[in-house]
């Protein structure tokens, strides 16, 4: 049985993960310590609507300093991001970055893609080799998880790309 | 304005209930969330471009091997009844039937595949809302399916996509793989036992969510949960299909052990609701959506258990897409105040029970004897 961070006395059943200036800590709480710190067991911050989770973020302190104006391409700002949670165009992304880093982490606890590298019309070289990058990525976790099937049709994938180069 | 009343069965080949554990897992849905490179997510964009996109899009999509020869529709054309009924089948989502007495802007679109298996919105709130929905338990399925039709519209159109971030959306919730998985499934056992809020809660813990039948924000109506993935940033999305899998497994072996306790500490009442809820499915005069949906919860947990021999999940799926207020007003052919709707629905459901779902009183429980 793991013991409560706090008092140290009950059995521990929330554990938390905290990510504050790239920092990770965890804490484990019972109940009533994380009752009486303001959390609730089975609410998780995903359960929340976007906006309201925007704005408790905004209130805590903990979002980083806003930056810049609005963006180029669309014309959002910050501001309206917040209300809404919705952004105005891919390019936000790029003139929100810092900003949506944060949020990103928070929401989906990481930033980095791991799931299909996508292959425009008419791919680069670069772009070629990255698809294939993701795909091997694939292809070695199917193999490891003793997906057979799967592992096949990657590597028919694989080869037909590689043909293209 | 174009009406759809012509198209009987349009989208619902989900409902003949084919996939494995379909007497508890009603639907799977898949969906991949896309947008085009070079314009504003769909919300902010002119009325113009807004037809210009869905034009491209659909011009991609005939040229695609999963979507050719299907339908394209511009909501905006159709009359509001139609996109109401579009929405019951949960064809469209809300957002893009828009809820406003002056309907959706132009170029709002929906496209589906011959097959109907695999379903196209254009400028909901990503520009491409790909989505498949398949009757039972069946994610792997209806990935391959939406993920092999992504392939071909993604090698024509370019698509908003960042090395890190992955496939970028309108809301960042939906960053990265844009997919997300659900199952719609029936959980009166858990319900009944009181386990339901220990099995949700773990959910959550997972990185699951769940939500009511009509997604975001509504209510859980007949004991039917949708689950889906909360998170769309740094998993595969075959890790996120698998995951949803193994919990969903999970959630279905709980759910029988639950009913298996409930037969074997309270049988005669199970029976009792289970043969109530069917009688008055089969006899009542007027009956509210919720009514009918609460009543079906308890039919369908009979039928799982073969305690009402001969009728079929796929009836009971029927009634509960064919009983809701625009499908009655289409059948009508008229608008319904609440009150008629209210009784053309209880015919409805006396009509189809009638002819589809004759359960002999004999055969109940299998012959046992009050007591015996």
């Amino acid at each position: 049985m793991m013991l409560c961070d706090h008092c140290g006395e009950n059995e521990a059943i929330i554990h938390l993960t905290q990510i504050v200036n790239n920092q990770m800590s965890t804490f484990h709480l019972c109940e009533a310590c994380a009752a009486a710190k303001g959390l609730e067991p089975g609410v998780s911050v995903g359960n929340l609507p976007l906006a309201d989770f925007l704005a408790q973020m905004g209130k805590s302190g903990t979002m980083e300093a806003t930056i810049g104006g609005p963006c180029v391409f669309c014309g959002l700002k910050l501001e309206d991001f917040k209300k809404t949670g919705r952004l105005g165009c891919s390019h936000c992304y790029v003139t929100f970055e810092p900003h949506l880093r944060g949020l990103l982490r928070r929401l989906h606890g990481g930033t980095q893609h791991l799931g299909k590298v996508y292959l425009p019309p008419d791919p680069t070289r670069a772009q070629r080799q990255e698809r294939l990058a993701g795909l091997r990525r694939k292809l070695d976790r199917a193999v490891s998880i003793e997906d057979f099937e799967r592992a096949a049709k990657l590597r028919d994938l694989i080869r037909e790309l590689e043909a293209a180069q | 304005m174009r009406d759809l009343s012509g198209l009987q069965d349009f989208g619902l080949g989900w409902l003949e209930s084919r996939g494995p554990h379909a007497d508890v897992v009603l639907s799977t849905r898949v969906r991949l969330a896309r947008n085009l490179q070079g314009h504003t997510f769909a919300p902010r964009l002119r009325e113009r471009e807004r037809e210009q996109i869905f034009e491209r899009v659909r011009q991609a999509a005939e040229r695609s091997t999963g979507l050719r020869g299907g339908m394209a529709l511009d909501l905006s054309e159709l009359t509001p009844l139609s996109r109401q009924v579009l929405l019951e089948r949960h064809l469209i989502s809300r957002e893009l039937a828009g809820g406003g007495p002056e309907g959706p802007p132009r170029g709002s679109g929906l496209i589906v595949s011959a097959r109907e298996n695999v379903g196209l919105m254009v400028n909901e709130e990503d520009h491409l809302r790909l989505q498949c929905l398949m009757s039972g338990l069946c994610l792997e399925e209806a990935f391959q399916l939406v993920d092999s039709v992504d392939e071909e519209l993604g090698s024509e159109l370019p698509l908003a996509y960042h090395q890190e971030f992955g496939y970028l959306t309108s809301c960042p919730t939906n960053v990265g793989t844009g997919l997300r998985a659900s199952i719609l499934i029936h959980l009166p056992g858990l319900v009944l036992t009181k386990e339901i809020g220990k099995v949700l809660q773990g959910l959550g813990q997972m990185g699951l969510t769940f939500r009511g039948l009509y997604g975001e924000g509504s209510e859980v109506v007949g004991n039917f949960f949708q689950i889906s993935n909360q998170t769309t940033l740094g998993k595969s999305e075959e890790d996120l299909i698998d995951h949803l899998r193994k919990v969903a497994t999970t959630v279905i072996e709980k759910e029988l052990q639950a009913r298996d306790v409930l037969m074997r500490d309270a049988r005669a009442v199970m029976e009792d609701k289970i043969w109530r809820a069917y009688g008055l499915l089969r006899y009542a005069r007027s009956v509210s959506f919720d009514e009918v949906m609460n009543l079906l919860s308890g039919v369908r947990l009979g039928v799982s258990m073969n305690l009402l021999p001969g009728l079929r999940v796929y009836t009971l799926n029927k009634i509960m897409i064919y009983s809701q207020a625009a499908h009655l007003e289409q059948a009508a052919g008229r608008g319904l105040t609440e009150t008629e709707s209210d009784l053309h629905r209880a015919s409805y459901v006396r009509r189809i029970l009638g002819t589809e779902g004759q359960v002999s009183a004999d055969d109940d429980a299998r012959g046992r004897r009050p007591g015996a």
